[in-house]
């Protein structure tokens, strides 16, 4: 029965998942195998079945290597699975952290392939994935020479689905994840399961943070308002309520009613100036440490006004309307102290440097180094963005990775299978170095092949560029511009008379191959349209430019502001991951990166160094020289 | 006749005296010195290592008590009357040279040619 159960699971396992079983049906199978596959005691209750299978993968692992032909996967059966595994995933996320996977046995005889998905079972991140697959796929490459009869078989299989996985991104898509399960059964970790805590930790990590836009401003709206209104309450509630009875006040309080309009205006101005401009980003925490702060010393200060105002004033029904309007002012000085505090803290402190903050961009290692004041790390990483898109050069991905010829050799090693199922996470650690120490022995030319195919894309690049700009100087030297004497002056030939656009397309012709190959050579095509060339060639002949100050636009990488209109569809999309609250005040030592789709920028912060400046003084006369001396005396 | 700073020197010498000449009031010796440690080496056409910052004779007078005692051109003092002379500025040489109250100098003098002629008579051997 058991054996029964157990090939009808690794039957399902493998075919049935392109069948597209119904519900019922496909849940249950769809459930063993998976769990089957995961070999773990996530789910408890099933766990008589885990345990006993192992023994059973053993038996069938031949099986399963014979079957590992390239198999595609109907999306369906995989939602489905995903679906299921949703649900699972929480109560099993508590176990999937409390055991520690399974990675392969040690023992590195000669007979044994490792498999190389079980691998990563070590550990859920999918950098590390990705490096242990890479050298995994360089290891995978010296072996495979030594052993070629053994390699052959199961390399051939597996190796499309490997390439398919290692050039895949920060991969979310756990169609992959399904793949190992069905294709490699006996791989003893939960795959999928770990695939799914990863996928909802990245979506964790990801998703941005929730915005409340429009709290912060508004409430801080009426306090100001508030805050704004209330000298004038003071003023006029004695004058509304026991006006009979007020002392009538001459010139001071005219005086002092006009320098409490001054002050009143320049309050709501500064305060529209800070405080309720449009900000140029939605940062994701609106609790802003100091504004809080501000925006409760301004609720206290009005707060305490008025009940000295109640208690005083209100009451006992002052007749000493100079008084009154001494005390509105006075209040309506401490406000503009509080707005100069305010400057001071929100604006001043930000400026003044304090750290440098040292920006890297994680695909081609573009890095700047900025100086900023004391700010928190939301505010940082705005005007991190800020400069990144007039500094940094334009994030090509072509131009990245080394040529394929150079990596294709390191990828056509062995695989490693790893077929024991406990323990011994050390083991496998060990079991990679020695991998990739007995990868390193092996003689590697690559990095021969790297200079030299450099230096011939040096060479073509230099040569694109030499025909282009030659023929960049000569369609140039056709048309000239037409002075405005010249129109009457020459009856006998007349020349067309064309504007701007009529004529960059016409010189345009000649020009385009020379173009279009060197913008193919640098890897800047999609950048550069034909439309925008002509555009840009119309804009530099307007403007009287020489063929070379057209040219500088394609021959260097420009910043990424001069893309913008390209993409700007798609927005300035960005998250920021830190470990630390956002809200938060920069300090050394300090990490946050700010993610785009495909790249991320890393900021490290350290600050600058404490300066101890001294002082000499040189007098101006002590600038004495002699010459060398050859003296010669008679004796 | 190089030397290496801080190391002692050894050079091949000769002994010359001379007996001054009383020149009107001047006792005169009739020779030139070039060189001193305050001095520029470089500028030494007679010293084949051009860092030497000896004391050198520039210029012998015909006739004189430096030429009959057998001082030549281009010859290094090393020592006058037993004062060093390998290390003194041009002033401190030339005080040393003309004491008033001495009427003789001992030099201690090297050249070139001493040398050679000292390896070639023990290649001789």
């Amino acid at each position: 029965m058991r054996g029964e159960g157990t090939s009808r699971i690794h039957f399902h396992c493998v075919f049935g998942a392109f069948e597209g079983r119904s519900a019922g049906a496909g849940l249950f199978h769809t459930l063993l195998c998976v769990q089957r596959s995961a070999h773990s005691a996530v789910w408890k209750k099933r766990s008589v079945l885990s345990s006993p299978s192992a023994s059973k993968i053993d038996s069938l692992r031949s099986k399963v290597e014979l079957l590992k032909l390239p198999l595609t996967l109907s999306s369906k059966s995989i939602s489905e699975r995903k679906t299921r595994l949703g649900g699972a995933t929480e109560r099993s996320r508590g176990g999937a952290g409390a055991h520690k996977p399974r990675p392969p046995a040690p023992d590195m005889d000669n007979e044994s392939q490792y498999s190389g998905y079980s691998y990563k079972s070590s550990h859920s991140r999918s950098s590390r994935k990705h490096r242990d697959r890479r050298d995994r796929h360089r290891s995978k490459s010296r072996d495979s020479s030594s052993r070629a009869d053994k390699s052959v078989t199961i390399q051939a299989p597996g190796e499309p689905l490997l390439d398919a996985e290692s050039t895949r991104g920060d991969d979310r898509d756990d169609n992959w994840g399904e793949t190992t399960t069905v294709v490699t059964g006996t791989s003893e970790h939960s795959v999928s399961n770990e695939d799914l805590t990863r996928a909802s930790k990245e979506l964790e990590d990801s998703s941005p943070l929730e915005c409340r836009r429009f709290a912060g401003p508004v409430l801080s709206g009426v306090l100001g308002l508030f805050a704004l209104l209330t000298p004038l309450a003071f003023l006029l509630l004695p004058q509304l309520l026991w006006r009979d009875s007020l002392e009538p006040c001459g010139t001071p309080c005219e005086g002092l009613y006009v320098s409490l309009a001054f002050k009143l205006l320049v309050l709501l101005i500064s305060s529209w100036a800070l405080f309720l401009r449009p900000p140029r980003a939605t940062l994701c925490r609106a609790f802003f440490v100091f504004r809080c702060l501000l925006m409760a010393l301004v609720f206290l200060f009005v707060a305490s006004y008025w009940l000295f105002y109640g208690v005083r004033v209100l009451e006992p029904r002052e007749r000493d309307y100079r008084g009154i309007v001494g005390y509105a002012v006075s209040l309506v000085d401490a406000l503009l102290f509080i707005q100069y505090l305010a400057l001071v803290l929100l604006e001043v402190r930000h400026l003044r440097p304090a750290f440098c903050l040292k920006v890297v961009r994680t695909t081609d290692g573009a890095s700047r180094f900025y100086s900023v004041g004391h700010l928190s790390i939301q505010r940082a990483a705005v005007w991190v963005l800020d400069h990144y898109y007039t500094d940094f050069p334009v994030y090509n991905p072509a131009l990245l990775n080394l040529p394929k010829s150079i990596l294709s050799k390191k990828m056509s090693g062995f695989k490693v299978y790893s077929l024991g199922e406990e323990n011994s996470t050390n083991n496998s650690t060990g079991q990679s170095r020695a991998m990739i120490a007995a990868a390193a022995r092996r003689r590697d030319n690559s990095h021969n092949e790297y200079y030299y195919e450099e230096a011939e894309m040096d060479r073509r690049v230099r040569k694109r560029k030499a025909r282009l700009v030659v023929a960049v100087e000569e369609a140039f030297t056709h048309i000239k511009r037409l002075q405005d004497d010249e129109a009457a002056s020459s009856p006998k030939h007349p020349r067309e008379v064309m504007d701007p656009r009529e004529a960059a397309q016409a010189i345009f012709a000649p020009m385009a191959r020379a173009m279009q190959k060197y913008l193919r050579t640098t890897r800047q095509q999609p950048y550069h349209s034909m439309e925008s060339i002509i555009a840009h060639l119309q804009f530099c002949i307007t403007h009287n430019m020489t063929p070379k100050a057209f040219l500088e636009r394609y021959l260097a990488p420009g910043p990424t502001m001069q893309y913008q209109r390209e993409n700007g569809s798609r927005g300035r999309q960005w998250t920021l991951v830190s470990e630390e609250p956002v809200t938060s005040a920069l300090r050394q030592g300090l990490v946050f990166s700010l993610r785009r789709l495909d790249f991320a920028l890393v900021v490290t912060v350290t600050p600058l160094p404490f300066l101890n400046l001294g002082e000499e003084f040189i007098d101006p006369k002590s600038h004495k020289f002699v010459m060398r001396l050859q003296s010669e005396t008679s004796v | 006749m190089s030397f290496i700073p801080g190391q002692p020197v050894s050079a091949v010498v000769q002994r010359i005296e001379i007996h001054k000449l009383w020149d009107g009031d001047n006792l005169i010796l009739g020779f030139s010195i070039g060189g001193g440690i305050d001095q520029d080496p470089s500028q030494n056409p007679f010293s084949e290592d051009k860092a030497d910052k000896g004391i050198y004779v520039t210029r012998v007078s015909k006739g004189g008590p430096a030429e009959v005692a057998g001082l030549r051109l281009g010859d290094k003092i090393m020592q006058v009357n037993g004062w060093d002379m390998t290390m003194v500025t041009h002033d401190q040489a030339r005080k040393k040279l003309t004491k008033k109250n001495e009427d003789v100098v001992r030099l201690l003098v090297t050249r070139r040619s001493l040398e050679d002629a000292v390896r070639q008579s023990m290649m001789q051997h």
